[in-house]
């Protein structure tokens, strides 16, 4: 991928995230409104919409500054602690990575850096009902070097798999048992994100 | 200026975090640096990580800053402000592992006889209602 291509597919990503969290801002709050505190929606497009209007100046850096950039946007304008959260992933990859992957086992050791880095900053392991219930599927569907389709099947299967869970972290916690039988709002975000970015790559 | 240790409080609510604050004032006066904040970028409830990064920079001493969070995206966005200063600072910043109102009123109190970091985190934790 040439630097040109590069910078068009950053802009075309952060266009899809952004398109994709503000088409789905209700149900990702009246989600959070059901085992948290109802502000994941509004949280996210705040951080996304700042993202798009940044994403030229974004794109204009090599691939791991830009990552870096889009991560450090998130962290100071999602306002929850989403975005310290997926701040964290995007900061972790673009420090993985210096530039674009161009194998999917290179994307899956940099995507790897930051699932790591959603752990730390979230003291958190996968099957606490949370975005890692996404992310970790999806690192494992890219290191068995699974397709779009494949890494699309993980993360909906992650997302499914929240719904059954106990939270033990964040405010969903404080439900206990009953925050049992509805989905985690990261994790939705999380896999509506995962499919924007494979819906461009399989157009790309 | 005074050589104890800071105070920050970081709410979800501004008028929390003002009113924790009054409380430290009213117990300790002008011997304890006191900031605090509350709030999302657009004025609703949550944090955010500037306002709390100002407000940790507005009263940072090496001596120390206690730091008072309320609910997790306050303490998350509360590490992150603390790994965004400036080098060397971030090791002088401890948050407190404790309730915010009675947690900040304890560290006050503790801080404003001089004591270090850790004893006045020490002395918030071991609060108990």
């Amino acid at each position: 991928m040439t630097a040109a291509q590069t910078r068009l597919s950053l802009q075309r990503f952060i266009e899809a995230a952004q398109a994709t969290i503000t088409a789905h801002a209700e149900e990702l709050t009246a989600l959070d409104q059901a085992i948290g505190d109802g502000d994941h929606g509004h949280n996210m497009v705040r951080g996304f919409d700042a993202m798009r209007e940044a994403a030229a100046e974004i794109g204009a850096q090599p691939f791991g500054k830009a990552l870096q950039k889009a991560g450090m946007t998130l962290v100071m304008k999602v306002g929850g602690a989403s975005g310290p959260l997926y701040g964290s992933l995007l900061m972790a990859m673009g420090k993985a990575g210096d530039e674009a992957p161009e194998d999917i086992s290179t994307l899956a050791g940099i995507f790897a850096a930051g699932v790591e880095a959603v752990k730390a900053r979230g003291k958190s392991e996968a099957g606490e009902k949370t975005m890692l219930d996404v992310l970790v599927p999806v690192q494992a569907a890219l290191v068995a070097g699974g397709d779009a389709t494949a890494v699309r099947a993980a993360a909906d299967e992650g997302l499914a798999s929240t719904e059954a869970m106990l939270a033990t972290k964040g405010r969903a916690s404080f439900l206990g048992e009953r925050s049992i039988g509805h989905l985690d709002p990261g994790a939705r975000s999380s896999a509506l994100l995962v499919h924007a970015v494979c819906d461009v790559l399989e157009e790309e | 200026m005074t050589d104890n240790v800071s105070i920050v409080i970081v709410s979800h609510s501004p008028e929390v975090a003002k009113g924790a604050a009054d409380m430290v004032r009213q117990m300790v006066g002008e011997e304890v640096r006191v900031a605090f904040c509350g709030g999302n970028g657009d004025g609703g409830l949550g944090t955010d990580v500037a306002a709390i990064l100002e407000a940790l920079q507005s009263v940072y001493t090496p001596k120390g800053v206690a730091v008072l969070v309320d609910l997790g995206g306050a303490e998350t966005n509360s590490e992150m402000a603390i790994e965004m200063l400036p080098e060397g600072q971030a090791e002088n910043v401890k948050i407190c592992n404790a309730p915010i109102v009675e947690g900040a009123v304890m560290a006050a109190t503790e801080a404003a006889g001089g004591a270090a970091l850790s004893v006045v985190c020490a002395t918030a934790e071991e609060f108990q209602s």
